[in-house]
């Protein structure tokens, strides 16, 4: 990836409409989701997508440490998004950053509107997402990781959060833009798409695109949630499955 | 809470218990629709739309006239009249703050105790990491939790080890009246005190405490399957110095304070983890 410099934009759609890795517009990277690899959380899943790898904690409901920050009448939402220092090819200086702050806000809100938080009077719940290889689009295989922490964790919420993004790259919309894609291209879309209801409860653009290709995008987008999704229950069944197949302790995991 | 139309409280415990019906173990995920036939949106559902959906990753149960969802994981939701493990993690100056591994601390006031305290003197009785049997007394809409040291089989535990599993597997620690728990304590012959909470002490020869680590990690990753009770009976008559081939989960979980600290960058896991991806991935 080091070969990709600044000197050159590289051709990322070929002639015959496929892209930098053969894949076509709208193509998902490959993702595999496995759910509980984690002990000590009350829940966790790990997901790899494309070159992303992602873990996910939950924790609670639980205290809320500092005390000032107990609501009432309603669980709090905390998440924090961390990338790991060899996640990138330059080191990453470890740490909060404002990109990592802002992507811990906007997760930690998408989430706050899925789950039933008044269910839970003056706690947290702790979302930890660690990107521990980076390929663009790790806030949506945040999001995917930690919704299916969160449901591992037992918490309850309308649905689970499938996400992807969707960008413009020379002059295409494509789904789930690698990172090429993502540093060449003209917009990125990431999304985050609550399947029973189909409403978005996360959505940033970076970039330009046209009213049209917005809105093809956002169809594209939700489209591509709708498959994310599938994965993401499939991932869930095969730790929770109650069938006498679950022969494999592996596969059945020890929850928390 | 109580506002909505749909009036929803989670819980489970001893009403998880897989008891006679087989039947309907289908397992959903939150989000999905349930048939209701014409049953009211119970524990771990939601109603919208006049349709229902699981709120939870549980096993449908219809109770007439309500529909529910049994979690199968998920943090320890308190009961009235749950005997629970509970740790000290704060003293004050008329009450003890315990962990009881549910959303929230629980005081366990002075006077919910065997002892006679003057003010000030709760330190010389019970300290900071102290594991105790409390009762669950009652619990307030706002989620206070009051519980009790004062009853039969509560008090203070004294030596042994502090186990947790997951609070949706406790009734099949506990077994149809309490016959898994026999089980083990005659095969082990360890002394045994199961949470309602997910906390299991042992105290016994260190080789039980192995096989009491071994058994509860076998019903834990098991427990969905038919035939536990046979399966740990076996085990533990079996005279095999190692028992069967389980997953390595860590070294005996004795519940400390800092285990409730988050620890992300731990994400070290013994051999025999379940990440391998070659395997399920294909």
């Amino acid at each position: 990836m080091g070969s990709v410099g600044a000197k050159e934009i590289p051709q990322l759609i070929t002639p015959d409409g496929r892209r930098i890795d053969g894949r076509l517009p709208d193509e998902l990277r490959q993702l595999r989701i496995v759910a509980g690899p984690l002990h000590r959380a009350d829940g966790s899943a790990y997901v790899e997508w494309g070159l992303n790898k992602v873990m996910a904690a939950v924790y609670g409901p639980r205290e809320v440490h500092p005390r000032h920050l107990q609501q009432n009448n309603k669980a709090i939402v905390q998440c924090k998004y961390n990338m790991a220092a060899f996640s990138v090819d330059e080191r990453k200086r470890p740490g909060l950053d404002r990109r990592s702050q802002e992507i811990s806000k906007v997760i930690a809100e998408a989430f706050e509107s899925v789950i039933f938080v008044e269910e839970f009077p003056r706690t947290s719940i702790d979302v930890y997402i660690e990107v521990l290889q980076a390929n663009a689009g790790t806030r949506c295989a945040g999001v995917v990781a930690a919704s299916v922490a969160l449901a591992d964790a037992g918490i309850p919420m309308v649905d689970l959060l499938p996400s992807v993004a969707v960008g413009k790259v020379g002059g295409k919309i494509c789904l789930d833009l690698k990172k090429e894609e993502d540093n060449f291209g003209e917009a990125d879309l990431p999304m985050a798409l609550v399947p029973q209801s189909g409403r978005l409860v996360l959505l940033q653009m970076e970039g330009h695109m046209t009213r049209d290709e917005l809105s093809q995008s956002l169809d594209l987008g939700v489209k591509g949630c709708r498959s994310i999704y599938e994965v993401m229950r499939a991932a869930l069944r095969e730790k929770y499955s109650v069938e006498p197949s679950a022969a494999t302790p592996a596969a059945a995991g020890v929850g928390q | 809470m109580g506002n909505g139309q749909h009036a929803r409280h989670r819980g489970h415990g001893r009403e998880g218990r897989p008891s006679s019906s087989n039947s309907d173990r289908v397992v959903v995920l939150p989000g999905d629709e349930i048939p209701s036939r014409g049953l009211r949106p119970g524990v771990g559902t939601y109603r919208t739309d006049g349709r229902i959906y699981a709120s939870v990753l549980g096993l449908v149960r219809e109770s007439p006239p309500f529909i529910k969802v049994m979690p199968l994981s998920g943090r320890y939701i308190p009961h009235a009249g749950d005997v629970i493990v509970g740790i000290v993690t704060d003293v004050q100056g008329t009450f003890w703050l315990l962990d009881i591994a549910a959303p929230r601390w629980a005081p366990l006031h002075m006077t919910g105790t065997p002892w006679k305290i003057d003010f000030g003197e709760t330190g010389n009785y019970l300290h900071v990491g102290d594991s105790v049997v409390v009762a669950v007394e009652q619990i307030d809409e706002t989620g206070r939790i009051g519980v009790t040291m004062n009853g039969p089989e509560l008090g203070k535990l004294e030596g042994g080890t502090l186990f947790t599993v997951s609070p949706a597997k406790i009734p099949r620690v506990i077994g149809r009246g309490g016959s898994m728990i026999q089980t083990i304590t005659e095969a082990t012959g360890c002394q045994l005190r199961v949470g309602q909470n997910g906390r299991v002490w042992a105290d016994g020869p260190p080789d039980g405490i192995r096989r009491v680590h071994e058994t509860l990690v076998m019903i834990e990753t098991e427990g969905q399957r038919r035939g536990l009770t046979e399966r740990v009976e076996r085990y533990l008559t079996s005279s095999a110095p190692t028992g069967p081939e389980l997953p390595w989960t860590g070294p005996p979980r004795s519940a400390t304070l800092d285990e409730a600290l988050p620890r992300p960058e731990s994400l070290d896991d013994g051999p025999g983890d379940d990440i391998e991806l070659s395997e399920n991935g294909a």
